[in-house]
């Protein structure tokens, strides 16, 4: 009865054991639409709800495109225009990147990667993912009522004069989408903590891991601030109190600081997950050691402590003080340090490696390359100088999606591809998956990158009317998001097509040296048929690990040796 | 087959339930220390409301402005009822780590009582003041910040009744097993701490 004679590839013979383990052996398809405390049954259950709002958003923003085509506001009605403006940016922000990365990703991954059977609380788990649906019927309602059209920021006096009751669904629903972000980032702090097999050290930790720590971190403490910001704003569309209102005594700035407080943080809720993706896959797919493994891990902790106090560089025209502006702006530009440490750690890895490159590696190294881009003129902004000028301007705008569809997007296209054939089970198509990725990469730049010298121009960002003289480069933009939209159909073929019929995948078509490789694809209920074993760290490529031939030398031989040398 | 699939196919049913409650045993401390994180995060809600206070109160001329005074001696009350509860509460603690689960369950039936006090003694202090929430931005952020912490208190007892009904059985509740009442306490002083604050910032500040 000893594992080292088990066949790897069958699953385990006998019927689940009654007791606590009330569970089929294998999940039906039913399965995933119900109410069910497998994270790895959660993770998928966020990632395919996140997409199905990902392409909503999506065409949301293709009509706005198409209005943007013409000077004149002729394809939409100006309020309709509002409503698709907010809500396309709410979407994708509390739809899809932060449930596909964070919730989808997360839940999947984390267990699988610390050899954990299960999150450490799988109700609260599976609460949190039910909270999400909900959040989709309150936006729903919402645009029952005509949606909420005060932009994603919903700054008061705007928010509180165009339709209230849009406005307040909206607001329960990002409440409802808050209140899951917490309690998933509980559960995932208690989960590596608690839950890391004992053989693993921290420095062996999967950088994903390491920046699910600092994203938890960070969703924990700012959440609650946004929370208590929408609160007030409720109660003051609705209730008649006075907090955002200036004739009662109330101050609009006390809104933007409590939004922002939180708002900024979750651009790195957004990118911190999936700059521990990018180290999965760099790394796996150079088939070299990551560089800089303990810079990597602790840059992501030191972007979410920094990250928490720049939030005011979202409001240098909102009359903030000069000495609150200073400050800001020296935090902001100390936040590029550590993304810096991430970015070359990268390049240095990808440097010299035997490369793959696969879907996966195409897109890492495309959201090297954008999300640099979107870096730099985010450096241009945290400059109050420059700011005063290029604030509410489609530089933002460019900005923004650089960092968001050039940084966040790619990433979790390439996690998709990276994990598909362990989460299906089924290889996809590398045919298609380059396609896609021409067709992004090429769509991507046409679309935001014209938007920088728009706004450099002065175009102002949301509206639908504008001056004829940026016609030109507006049509550019808008052919560009037609090859983004046009450029979902290869993924969409290649997911649906793989997943039914694609080839087997085994255990670890990449060569992998995390645990969750270690198992079944896709992994077995309880994900580890036997132990794990962590026989190697989790980038030791190249690195023979199991023999110990060579004495270890301590710095002073060493030193003793090459003086003998010398001699 | 693993070595775990052979254990638990030859458990009985008895020994299944010892394992149940091993399988039980293991992740208590899990929810303790999901249980601070939570705190932690929600004392950020608090913190939100208690900053946004200071700078409204930072920017008006007269603070509390006219017509919105507060009074101090039924709140002072309040306070005092609020503040003694934790120690009671506390007593309850000791008791089922004595494994006295009756005694345990008249301290929280005591909590109760004081939460219960509390809230009505609130409930009456917003009946008798002459100003409502619309009426300027310190009566906004005096009930708001009242009520939320009331909810959080309110919270707390149906937490408290949730040990009473649960204690019913006996064994539920034991010396070595009882996170349900130890979170319970944990949450029942959190709320205590931000009355505190709470009752610092808008009765004592308001003084001065």
């Amino acid at each position: 009865m000893t594992s080292a004679q088990l066949p790897l590839e069958s699953p385990p013979a006998t019927p689940p054991p009654s007791g606590h383990h009330n569970h089929p052996e294998k999940w039906e398809w039913y399965h995933y639409f119900l109410y069910n405390v497998d994270h790895k049954v959660i993770g998928i259950q966020y990632l395919v709800t996140a997409f199905f709002f990902y392409l909503v958003a999506g065409l949301m923003a293709l009509f706005m495109r198409a209005e943007l085509a013409t000077p004149n506001p002729d394809v939409l009605d100006p309020n309709v225009y509002n409503t698709l403006l907010t809500n396309h940016g709410t979407m994708m922000i509390f739809f899809w990147v932060v449930p596909a990365a964070i919730g989808g990703f997360g839940n999947y991954l984390v267990p699988l990667m610390i050899g954990a059977k299960d999150m450490a609380f799988p109700n609260l788990n599976a609460i949190a993912f039910w909270l999400n649906p909900i959040a989709g019927i309150f936006i729903g309602i919402s645009f029952y009522f005509g949606g909420a059209q005060a932009g994603w920021t919903s700054y008061p006096p705007l928010s509180l004069v165009t339709n209230n009751l849009g406005q307040s669904f909206w607001i329960l629903t990002l409440i409802t989408v808050g209140t899951s972000s917490i309690l998933g980032a509980l559960n995932f702090l208690v989960t590596i903590y608690k839950l890391k097999i004992p053989d693993m050290r921290w420095d062996e930790l999967p950088l994903f891991c390491w920046a699910m720590v600092a994203t938890s971190l960070l969703a924990l403490f700012s959440t609650p601030v946004l929370a208590i910001g929408l609160i007030l704003l409720f109660f003051d569309i609705n209730f008649g109190t006075g907090f955002f209102r200036p004739e009662m005594g109330g101050d609009v700035v006390v809104y933007q600081h409590l939004f922002w407080f939180y708002s900024h943080p979750a651009v790195y809720l957004m990118i911190l997950p999936i700059f521990g993706v990018m180290s999965e896959i760099v790394s796996t797919h150079s088939r070299k050691p990551i560089f800089g493994y303990k810079a990597i891990a602790y840059s992501s902790l030191a972007i979410c402590l920094v990250g928490l106090v720049v939030w005011v560089h979202h409001m240098f025209t909102s009359g903030t003080p000069a000495w609150m502006r200073m400050f800001f702006s020296i935090a902001t530009l100390i936040v590029a340090v550590p993304t810096g440490v991430k970015v070359f750690s990268w390049v240095a890895t990808l440097w010299g490696g035997k490369i793959r490159l696969v879907t996966p590696l195409l897109f890492a190294v495309g959201l090297l390359a954008m999300f640099v881009f979107g870096g730099l003129s985010g450096v241009t902004l945290g400059t109050p100088a420059f700011d005063l000028h290029a604030h509410d301007t489609y530089y933002v705008v460019g900005h923004f999606h650089y960092v968001l569809f050039g940084g966040s997007v790619f990433g979790l296209y390439g996690a998709i591809y990276h994990w598909f054939p362990k989460i299906t089970g089924h290889m996809y198509n590398e045919t298609l998956g380059r396609i896609h990725f021409g067709l992004t990469f090429i769509g991507t730049n046409l679309t935001f990158l014209p938007m920088h010298n728009l706004g450099l121009a002065g175009m102002p960002r949301r509206v639908a009317l504008y001056d004829p003289q940026f016609e030109d480069l507006n049509k550019l933009c808008t052919y560009g998001s037609m090859i983004l939209g046009v450029s979902i159909l290869p993924f969409l073929i290649n997911m649906i097509w793989s997943w039914g019929w694609g080839e087997p995948a085994p255990r670890n078509p990449w060569r992998a040296l995390t645990l969750e490789w270690q198992t079944t694809s896709p992994p077995a209920i309880e994900n580890f048929d036997e132990d794990p074993i962590v026989w190697a760290g989790p980038y030791d490529y190249g690195i023979d690990t199991q023999s110990f031939e060579e004495e270890e030398l301590s710095v002073d031989e060493m030193l003793a040796e090459v003086g003998q040398e010398m001699k | 087959m693993t070595a775990i699939d052979v254990n638990d196919n030859t458990l009985n049913p008895s020994t299944a339930t010892t394992a149940a409650a091993a399988h039980h045993e293991e992740h208590e401390d899990y929810r303790l220390l999901g249980l601070m994180i939570f705190l932690a995060s929600e004392s950020l809600m608090f913190i939100g409301l208690f900053v946004s206070y200071l700078i409204y109160r930072g920017a008006a001329a007269a603070w509390p402005p006219e017509e919105t005074e507060v009074e101090l001696l039924l709140p002072a009350i309040n306070t005092i009822i609020l503040v003694s509860s934790s120690f009671v509460i506390h007593m309850g603690d000791v008791a089922i780590k004595k494994n006295n689960v009756k005694e345990m369950r008249a301290w929280y039936l005591g909590t109760i009582l004081m939460g219960l006090i509390f809230l009505g003694g609130q409930v009456y202090e917003y009946l008798s003041l002459g100003y409502g929430l619309g009426t300027n931005v310190f009566s906004s952020c005096f009930y708001v910040m009242t009520g939320f912490h009331g909810l959080h208190v309110f919270v707390g007892v149906l937490l408290m009744l949730g040990v009473l009904w649960r204690s019913r059985r006996p064994g539920h509740y034991h010396a070595t097993k009882h996170t349900g009442v130890e979170m319970t306490e944990i949450y029942w002083h959190f709320v205590d701490v931000i009355w505190i604050i709470l009752f610092l910032l808008l009765y004592i500040l308001t003084l001065f």
